[in-house]
């Protein structure tokens, strides 16, 4: 009897959660994935009455859209060069911080502390660092007055110094940028994982690997590693998915033009271009763009899974 | 008579070795301390050199800041950028959207998750499992498949340019009712059912049982829920773009749409030290709260 009574208070008690999620969760889900399948769908059209033949006109067009493989490029190889670079480094700091005594504390809550900034405030002083002040940039009357803190680094080391993101930077040079704040800005979030993991290792195991006399190598190849595997393939499936998304911190360096003043556009990412297509009402392209960044972010995670189902121990 | 006299001086012999040994071990040692300590210190001056030169640049006047040879700290303290910034960027307004927009949701956003954890760990109904399983498999879709439809909900319930439109969309998160259900069902479910033979109702066990064992978890969905409405920028920036409810990273990257070239860096620099203010303030005293949510979710604010 008493069960009974609960039925309904359970849903009682789940009602809001499940309304909202029925209107702006369940329903997106189904209506975007109609609209992605409706030729040319416009919801400006649609509210003029206009009907849209079924087809799959949005995804071929999406594909072929020069815009969208420059996107679509950009996505992945910051998501290909950082997340390793980004995974890489936070576990040597991990095990580095793991190893320590004095000190441990306060470098860990320094790591700690990219985590709580807006990436778009933060993206602004990276852009601050890398900016020249001047004029006439790539042209015989180049004038610049101020070089930037990044390029004084690089004078003071004997090295030219380098337009990053300025009116007629390279594009490798914007993706250096990229790279760079990329990378600070996912290291806090992975050094807190992987410590956590490395704090978690019994310490039996170094012990008995001690007392067997094992290199230093061979105790982290053989033990760290393998214990912490758990932790590294929670880290690079959440950086994939993260760098698939990832549209802020260009917003934070370059602006909403995306890009260097005289090439706009040039760093926009998945999210940017499902974003433009809904700006200009194109919601059957931004839908089936949308569906495509789902399968990729999907696809990939599978790979992911599959790879360290393989490679990680439990 | 030999072997007593050989015996001592093979054990000096062996004893010297191991000695010779140690002192090379710990040699090595030092040498990878050293190492460690250069590296990690290394590390944290390249991780917090964007803070601090931020601070040093909003601190100069614009001449200061344009010389060809930087300065590391400003000759000339000038703190008027602060106020300069404050003002140039509407910063004053775009706090309370930001706190009242942040409140609001943390609010509604606690007693949606908070009900529905408690239907999910303490109660029995038809489907449950089912329906746990459907809510977590929403985690994996990319937010911006939601948003395109969403914009145009909103755009027809006339919430366009409202407190609305940026606080309700985002009331319900699959992983904090997720959090706070693994916590719930870690209270003894004795407790509850004690409660219910004295005749004690459901919701007040929830108020003076549950949600005092679950605090911590609830702190750490406090705060995240409110850097969550400091940093958001996509959906204010489509949906709430007017004066009067413009949020604070929004209204930022408004306020100061040139990055490169010759801007003026101090005050933006202000502008900027201004917005991350709160956020160091809330790491500072609240970090173990932060830290422990932010390990188990993955998700950046």
């Amino acid at each position: 009897m008493v069960e009974s009574k609960h039925q309904w208070k359970a849903w009682l008690y789940l009602s809001p959660c499940l309304i909202l999620l029925l209107v702006f969760t369940v329903w997106p889900i189904i209506n975007t994935v109609r609209m992605a399948f409706l030729e040319d769908y416009s919801g400006l059209k649609a509210a003029g009455g206009q009907v849209f033949s079924f087809g799959f006109g949005n995804f071929t067009k999406v594909i072929q859209y020069k815009k969208f493989l420059s996107c679509l490029k950009n996505t992945v190889l910051l998501c290909v060069i950082t997340v390793p670079i980004s995974t890489f480094l936070a576990l040597l700091i991990a095990v580095c911080l793991n190893s320590i005594k004095a000190l441990q504390k306060v470098l860990q809550t320094i790591f700690f502390l990219p985590y709580v900034t807006n990436s778009i405030a933060i993206g602004m002083v990276f852009a601050a660092m890398f900016n020249m002040v001047g004029s006439f940039y790539g042209t015989e009357n180049e004038l610049i007055v101020t070089a930037g803190i990044i390029n004084n680094v690089i004078e003071f080391f004997g090295g030219h110094a380098i337009n990053w993101i300025n009116y007629g930077s390279s594009y490798a040079a914007n993706m250096t940028v990229m790279v760079v704040y990329i990378v600070w800005n996912a290291l806090p979030f992975k050094i807190l994982v992987l410590l956590g993991g490395l704090q978690g290792i019994n310490r039996q195991y170094y012990d008995a690997a001690r007392v067997d006399g094992t290199s230093r190598r061979r105790i982290f190849s053989r033990i760290t590693v393998p214990l912490l595997s758990p932790m590294l393939a929670y880290v690079v499936i959440t950086g994939f998915i993260g760098g698939f998304k990832e549209y802020t911190s260009i917003v934070g360096i370059f602006g909403e033009g995306m890009g260097p003043a005289d090439d706009a556009g040039r760093l926009n990412t998945m999210v940017g271009f499902i974003y433009d297509a809904l700006a200009t009402n194109s919601q059957g392209r931004a839908s089936a763009a949308a569906l495509i960044l789902f399968a990729i972010i999907l696809v990939v995670t599978l790979i992911n899974m599959q790879v360290s189902k393989k490679k990680v121990h439990y | 008579m030999k072997d007593t006299a050989k015996k001592p001086s093979l054990a000096t012999m062996q004893e010297r070795d191991m000695s010779k040994e140690a002192t090379h071990q710990k040699a090595v040692r030092i040498l990878v301390k050293v190492f460690l300590y250069a590296f990690l210190l290394l590390m944290a001056f390249i991780v917090l050199f964007p803070f601090y030169w931020m601070i040093n640049s909003s601190l100069k006047t614009l001449d200061e800041y344009r010389l060809s040879v930087p300065t590391f700290w400003p000759h000339q303290v000038q703190f008027s950028n602060y106020a300069e910034a404050f003002t140039a960027a509407n910063l004053g307004r775009l706090f309370i959207n930001t706190v009242i927009v942040g409140v609001i949701s943390t609010i509604l956003s606690l007693i949606i998750t908070v009900l529905s954890a408690f239907a999910f760990a303490r109660m029995e109904f038809k489907g449950k499992n089912v329906l746990f399983a459907a809510l977590l498999a929403t985690m994996m879709i990319p937010g911006e498949l939601f948003t395109i439809t969403n914009y145009g909900t909103v755009t027809q319930l006339g919430w366009i340019n409202t407190y609305t439109v940026l606080i309700v969309p985002f009331l319900v998160s699959v992983f904090y009712i997720y959090l706070l259900r693994q916590n719930f069902l870690q209270i003894p479910n004795e407790l509850y059912l004690a409660a219910k033979v004295d005749g004690t109702s459901d919701i007040k066990y929830l108020w003076r049982v549950m949600i005092p064992l679950a605090m911590p978890t609830l702190i750490s969905i406090t705060i995240l829920k409110m850097m969550g409405a400091w940093n958001s920028y996509i959906w204010p920036r489509l949906v709430a773009n007017d004066e009067a409810h413009r949020l604070i990273t929004n209204g930022l990257r408004n306020a100061f749409t040139e990055t490169t070239g010759d801007v003026n860096y101090p005050v933006q620099m202000a502008a900027v030290a201004l917005v991350s203010l709160p956020l160091f303030l809330v790491f500072v005293f609240l970090r173990k709260y932060i830290m422990k949510g932010v390990s188990r979710s993955g998700i950046k604010g």
